[in-house]
């Protein structure tokens, strides 16, 4: 860490450098708005460990990497081809991807479809320039400010993203993919993609945000997806975060359901040194259904924090939330659950499960539901545990000529089933599946704690002894 | 095949097995039976490898080899099987792959090449139908809301998947009606084989009624302190314990003590 970053970390910042803010071509109103979320984050700064949304996540780190590449460049491009590009990428999800390259959109890596009912999916570059008024209200979705500075830094710095169109009634059944990738060589080492979904009254369709890093200098993905729905729409939407081991990854997860709309996102988080995924949903049209689950897989050398904020607004909503972390080696998980029932939002149903299971000693999970009431007949339940491996059910599995290790990864990855499980069926959950078998080894394979116990009978210390003088 | 020597372990600071011997040859099958608490499940498990128990003298030898110095998964490897008293539930795993995972297991170990999903399916469906085992429970995760008897079906179609040359089966005819019991036995006997051994540990004759043993051990105290015929289980099952506890164990065990 610079000590440069340590004094950003701790207070605002006035002369702090940023990059230009957005393109010459944007409207007014949204320069306008770039400068004063500019202004923000040097009047606020970053957050600090001392803040309790940030106890257990360290910014600093994330500050070592430069918000303004030295050498004054603005060059988009990987070092990478296209084709290594495509080998990064894995199987395809849906049957449109769109491909985002260190925060820019990719065509020639994109794949697109004729999509049914009038839906659409624009480069959020183009929708911008041609300011579309539903652009201009999501970006003074925060006017009251910010939560913290990464968040308006997206505002101050988002230029290019996804922006997906769904007008009333349109059905997409196919998944819309899109893939964030970071990839070492290109000049900018933070990037701002946005994803925006605008559903219509009783559209639907399934977005998944596909997270991806090559392993290489370290970057730092700053996203945001926003997601508003008109009455009785339906989204079903992924995270898969399998950012690289040495980059920082954040996304916010912005969500404003409308009357009796049927929202719902799953997070598979495996990548990243850093990686916090922030979800916040604002219940404000009557008579929604959301369903938010997450599963983290946190391996030595990476922390995985999951701030989740479920704000009830408007009466008869109904919630659901499960979250499950594994922590390995000195892998660090938080949860962070907050659910608000404003007063007025009668006949609320909100519920939020955190299980989590430790696989080393140095290993740790920190876990903060809360729940905040201020209306009458509401039917809430919150549960939250951090527990370990059942040796008894590792002994089984053992006996049954299973080894140590492998043990632990089926004990883990049967703890993970209920989440996964929650995963459309079909390559989604094909791919969650994959992403979280090679990183159950990451989790539950580690140096010190990785060799099993001395075989049962204790006599650890003249084991070998007796093995030499029995084996005749 | 299994020779045990004067075995003593302890769990904290409490011995449970005090000088236990024991030796079952191949092709033998050995009932060994006792008061609730004598410690028949602590020897299963120390058999097996559970961790807790401490082993502070005597040895095992398993073909020679001390069974104490592998790990379960290298006992299982060589052929060793504990068919639980209480079998654990692991929710989330399912039973076929979990089966299959152990038996690629011990086939890699031994050599030999994996079974795939399709082959291992017609396998389990016929030891299924050989235990009378609803076949939907392999799609189960292992042991997971199983009734008592569905479990201890379930331990045998794991013997018969895994075929061991030594099986410890404990207290597996506890619990079971008497299909199930008849089940248990038929498993018992077709794994019987000149070259392997069977250990059954259980509080009734009937399962020894379908299923003669060659020995009848009586283990109480941590120890065996009596070995016999099959005829022993009737009288047992007749007497019941009372008699051995009124015998002081060492003077018993001095006595009679175990087979050779
Ligand atoms: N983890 C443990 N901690 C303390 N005591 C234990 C532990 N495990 C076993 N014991 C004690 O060891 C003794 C022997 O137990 P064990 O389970 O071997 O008996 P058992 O002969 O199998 O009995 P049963 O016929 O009831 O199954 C019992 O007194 C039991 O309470
Ligand atoms: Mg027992």
């Amino acid at each position: 860490m610079t000590p440069r970053a340590q004094a950003v970390a701790a207070r605002p910042s006035q002369e702090l450098e940023l990059p230009p803010l957005g393109q010459p071509s944007d409207p007014a109103w949204l320069s306008v708005s770039r400068r004063r979320a500019a202004a923000w984050v040097r009047a606020n700064g970053f957050p600090s460990s001392k803040q309790e949304d940030w106890r257990y996540t360290s910014i600093d780190p994330v500050l070592a990497v430069p918000l303004v590449d030295g050498t004054g460049t603005t060059g988009r491009r990987p070092s990478l081809a296209v084709l290594d590009l495509l080998d990064l990428l894995g199987p395809r999800l849906g049957a449109v991807r769109l491909v985002m390259v260190n925060g820019h959109l990719a065509p020639e890596l994109s794949q697109r479809a004729a999509l049914p009912g009038g839906a659409r999916i624009l480069r959020l570059e183009d929708a911008l320039a041609d300011n579309p008024r539903q652009l201009a209200s999501l970006w003074s979705w925060r006017s009251g400010g910010y939560p913290h500075a990464l968040r308006a830094l997206s505002d101050a710095l988002a230029t290019d993203g996804v922006l997906i169109d769904l007008p009333a009634g349109a059905v997409v059944e196919e998944p819309i993919e899109v893939v964030l990738l970071s990839a070492p060589g290109g000049a900018e080492r933070w990037s701002h993609p946005r994803v925006v979904v605008a559903a219509g009254a009783a559209s639907r369709a399934t977005v998944i945000e596909n997270y991806l890093g090559a392993p290489g200098r370290p970057s730092v993905t700053n996203a945001l997806t926003q997601v508003m729905m008109d009455d009785e729409a339906q989204v079903d939407h992924y995270v898969m975060q399998a950012d690289s081991t040495d980059g920082f990854h954040f996304s916010s997860l912005e969500v404003r359901p409308g009357r009796a709309s049927h929202f719902s996102s799953r997070l598979l988080a495996v990548g990243a040194r850093i990686g916090r995924h922030e979800v916040q949903v604002a219940l404000q049209g009557e008579d929604a259904e959301i369903e938010l689950s997450g599963l983290f897989l946190t391996g030595a050398g990476q922390v995985h924090d999951n701030p989740v904020l479920v704000d009830h607004a408007a009466p008869g909503c109904r919630s659901r939330q499960l979250y499950k972390g594994v922590a390995g080696g000195d892998g660090r998980g938080v949860f962070n659950g907050h659910i608000v029932v404003r007063a007025g939002a009668n006949g609320t149903d909100a519920q939020q499960i955190n299980k989590n299971l430790l696989v080393s000693d140095r290993a740790e999970v920190d876990t903060r539901p809360r729940l905040e009431i201020f209306a009458d007949d509401v039917a809430c339940a919150h549960g939250a545990a951090v527990g370990q491996l059942d040796p008894g059910a590792v002994f089984y599995l053992r006996s049954r000529g299973i080894s140590y290790q492998q043990a632990r990864a089926l004990l883990v990855s049967g703890f993970a089933r209920e989440v996964i499980d929650g995963f459309a069926d079909g390559p989604i959950r094909q791919y969650a599946e994959l992403l979280a078998s090679a990183q159950l080894d990451r989790v539950v394979l580690t140096r010190q704690d990785g060799a099993a116990p001395a075989p049962a009978g204790g006599r650890a210390s003249s084991a070998s002894a007796a093995t030499e003088g029995a084996a005749r | 095949m299994l020779v045990i020597e004067g075995l003593h372990a302890s769990i904290g600071d409490t011995e449970i097995l005090s000088g236990l011997s024991l030796e079952v040859a191949a092709g033998e099958v050995h009932a060994v039976m006792g008061p609730n608490g004598s410690g028949k499940s602590t020897l299963a498990h120390v058999l097996a490898g559970r961790d807790p128990y401490r082993v502070t003298a005597g040895r095992v030898l398993y073909d020679g080899a001390d069974l104490l110095a592998m790990t379960p998964e290298e006992r299982a490897a060589a052929g060793v099987f504990l068919a639980f008293q209480h079998p654990i539930e692991i929710p989330g795993v399912a039973n076929m792959y979990f089966l299959r995972t152990a038996l690629n297991a011990l086939r890699r170990a031994r050599g030999l090449d994996e079974i795939g999903p399709v082959e291992f399916l017609k396998l389990a469906d016929e030891k299924c139908r050989l235990v009378e085992m609803d076949r939907s429970l392999m799609d189960r995760s292992v042991n997971d809301g199983f009734s008592g008897g569905e479990k201890k079906r379930n331990e045998i179609l794991q013997m018969l998947v895994l075929e061991p040359r030594l099986a410890i089966l404990d207290e597996t005819d506890s619990g079971l009606d008497i299909d199930a019991l008849r089940v248990v036995a038929k498993g018992v006997t077709s794994l019987r084989s000149p070259g392997t051994a069977v250990v059954l540990i259980t509080h009734h004759q009937r399962l020894l009624d379908h299923v003669v043993p060659d020995r009848v051990h009586v283990l109480a105290g941590g120890r065996i302190v009596r070995s016999g015929g099959p005829e022993l289980a009737a009288e047992l099952e007749a007497h019941g314990y009372a008699d051995l506890e009124a015998m002081p164990a060492a003077g018993l065990s001095a006595l009679i003590g175990p087979r050779r």
